[in-house]
């Protein structure tokens, strides 16, 4: 475990450093972000030493050199626009956007497994039937359509649930969290369906794949065959079997919904990192975009470690090896 | 041969067919057999021959597209067809149980032992975790794992392929069930270790008055195990008896063919027996006896279906020509036993 532990955070950092370059050197292709940041009547000579002091004149190795450097010492670069730390400004938004993803796939966890198992379990019937194209639906449907579909329904024609914003929030350790408010839940709720209808599609067909394929597996007879009630059979035999490919996909899921939950975020003016992003990629502030990809490459890492170690409680054949 | 006068298991014409979308396969077609109180049957047959749905089909086990579809399976007294769901349960596991062909696969991977043994005390016994743990241990010991106190933990896949089977076996025997259904369990296993399990099983049956139904393909683990044999193809018992009877004088062309395939010391330098063809698909059956186109003594009498020859009160065979007697002379006339059909 601990060997395993060591490899995995060898490897994370190599995939870290070539991340950093591929980043920066995106960045850099992007274009240069002077003309946004100084004023349209600025003098030629303003124009170049505004240039030569954020350091845009020297060449990409050069640049990529000093922010390494910079990494190494914690620092990601200041903000051309907030003129403030970017991983701070990150980090501030961080939490807002890891309980919108959270809460989404709690949402498609708790709803999809059930689901899943139903339409595994019937699959001739017309609720496994319809169980299984709805999923098809929810696969299909643009993300940002059914958020403005979503208010429009739940807002503005029955005035239930509030359209922007996080709402009330709670102080825990220093992170502010709408979860524990009544107001605070009425505000996440809207966002969090929308962004875990995606990863609900995707658990629901998991589940019941997972399920027809294991049903007539010979342990699922024996289990049978011993006599165990039909509950047992279903939420021992088979769930604990299926939950390692669920597992995975909830796994990758969830930082790709860390990452993407751009538009969801931006539909539901919901102040996450997803935001953020919007608005400096628009502004082509440099550090922040950087400072915003390495932070969800280090989000994935982790996650990956997590679900590999999951897996080996999961599944007692698999073990942690140094691979 | 002990007379097994108490009736544990009477099955009466049981017809188990599988409905697919190439048509209807009779997979099990009108099988009979009784088994007496601490009696051990064989069911002996290739493969496709039927024998394990007849196992499954007692047990409540055939999936779909797989249904009984008729017959009777009566249970120490009672027809398991009129039993609810819930009875049916409190019987698997309990009063009968089956053991698997391959225990690599019929046990479940993400549970340990202790947890798979347990639930089976557990469904069916009123007592404390620790007592079903301790009936389990004790399961354990009594197939011979050793340690069992501490192996228990373990998980299947860091057992042997023998010592798994004698998981199965131990969970099979957990709740001293009448009958044990086993489902070709040595198989898979080296000579040396089917030789312990066969002997061990049937000194556990033997023991306990239990009842055992020995499925194989193999007629030589029939010959030192059983009572009563029945030998099975194309899903009907064409011959049934007392192991003995059937191995010394067999009657069913099929059943001679079987024991003249078996190498032994008389056949040394000789060319082996082989039965001619391959076993028919159960889509499509010939008419009349399923075994006539790979029969030596076969002729155009056969194409109607062959009678049950009752030869004693436990010995029958299906056959116009049992043992190929009179297959010549009698090959163009119909049959004198043709009233005899059931």
């Amino acid at each position: 475990m601990t060997l395993f532990l060591i490899r995995r955070l060898q490897q994370s950092i190599v995939v870290l450093l070539v991340m950093s370059f591929v980043v920066f050197a995106g960045v850099f292709a992007i274009g240069n972000p002077i003309d946004s940041l100084i004023s349209p009547e600025a003098t030629e000579q303003e124009r170049e030493k505004a240039i030569s002091q954020l350091g845009l004149d020297q060449p990409l190795y050069a640049q990529y050199f000093v922010f390494l450097k910079n990494v190494s010492r914690g620092e990601l670069g200041t903000s051309f626009v907030h003129n403030r730390p970017a991983i701070k400004l990150i980090l501030e938004r961080l939490p807002a956007t890891l309980e919108l993803t959270v809460a989404a796939l709690v949402f498609a966890i708790i709803v999809g497994i059930p689901l899943g198992l139903l339409a595994g379990l019937n699959t001739e019937s017309l609720i496994g039937r319809g169980i299984l194209s709805s999923s098809i639906l929810f696969f299909s449907l643009p993300t940002f359509w059914v958020g403005l579909m979503m208010i429009l329904l739940f807002s503005i024609n029955l005035g239930w649930l509030p359209t922007t914003g996080r709402g009330e929030t709670v102080e825990i350790w220093g992170i502010h969290a709408s979860f524990l408010t009544l107001d605070g839940l009425r505000h996440l709720a809207m966002p969090a369906v929308n962004l875990g209808l995606y990863p609900l599609a995707l658990i629901i067909r998991l589940t019941a794949s997972g399920t027809q394929e294991t049903i007539p597996l010979e342990y699922m007879k024996l289990a049978k065959a011993k006599g165990l009630r039909r509950r047992r059979i279903i939420f021992i035999h088979l769930l604990k079997n299926i939950m390692i490919p669920i597992v995975t996909v909830i796994g990758l899921q969830f930082s790709v919904i860390l990452a993407f939950a751009v538009v969801t975020e931006s539909i539901f003016a919901w102040p996450g990192m997803g935001r953020l992003i919007i608005d400096s990629i628009n502004l082509l502030d440099r550090p922040v975009i950087v400072a915003y990809l390495l932070v969800t490459v280090v989000v994935f890492l982790i996650v990956n470690i997590l679900v590999d170690i999951l897996y080996s409680i999961l599944d007692p054949r698999v073990r942690l090896g140094g691979m | 041969m002990t007379i097994y006068s108490d009736t544990i298991l009477e099955v009466k014409d049981l017809q188990t067919h599988f409905f697919l979308r190439e048509g209807v396969v009779k997979a099990v077609d009108g099988v009979s057999f009784r088994v007496g109180k601490g009696e051990i049957l064989g069911i002996v047959g290739e493969s496709g021959s039927g024998k394990s749905v007849t196992g499954f089909s007692i047990m409540g086990l055939v999936n779909k597209p797989g249904k009984v579809v008729g017959g009777h399976i009566k249970f120490r007294g009672d027809d398991l067809a009129y039993m609810s769901e819930e009875q049916l349960r409190m019987l698997r596991g309990n009063r009968m149980s089956i053991i698997f062909q391959d225990a690599n696969v019929s046990l479940n991977p993400v549970l340990r032992i202790d947890t798979q043994m347990i639930e089976t005390v557990l469904a069916h016994k009123d007592v404390s975790k620790d007592e079903a743990r301790k009936i389990s241990i004790n399961g354990l010991k009594m197939v011979g794992i050793p340690a069992p106190d501490e192996r228990i933990n373990s998980y299947p896949h860091e057992f042997s392929g023998g010592m798994r089977q004698r998981l199965s076996i131990a969970m099979a025997l957990l709740n001293e069930p009448d009958l044990i259904i086993a489902d070709e369990p040595t198989t898979a296993l080296d000579v040396t270790i089917q030789a312990q399990i066969l002997y061990e099983t049937q000194k556990l049956c033997r023991d306990r008055g239990t009842s055992l139904i020995w499925i194989t393909h193999d007629l030589t683990v029939i010959a030192g195990l059983v009572d009563q044999v029945c030998v099975m193809y194309a899903g009907q018992i064409v011959e049934s008896g007392p192991v003995d009877d059937v191995l010394d004088d067999p009657q069913h062309p099929y059943t001679i063919g079987l024991i003249g395939s078996i190498p032994s010391a008389n056949t040394r330098s000789k060319k082996l027996y082989q039965i001619p063809g391959m076993a028919p698909s159960l889509l499509s059956l010939p008419e009349g006896c399923t075994f006539r186109e790979r029969c030596q003594f076969a002729s155009e009498t056969c194409k109607s279906v062959p009678p049950k020859i009752i030869l004693s009160d436990r010995r029958a065979v299906r056959c116009f020509y049992p043992k190929g007697e009179n297959a010549a002379e009698n090959s163009a006339t119909i049959s004198p036993h043709e009233e005899d059909v059931q």
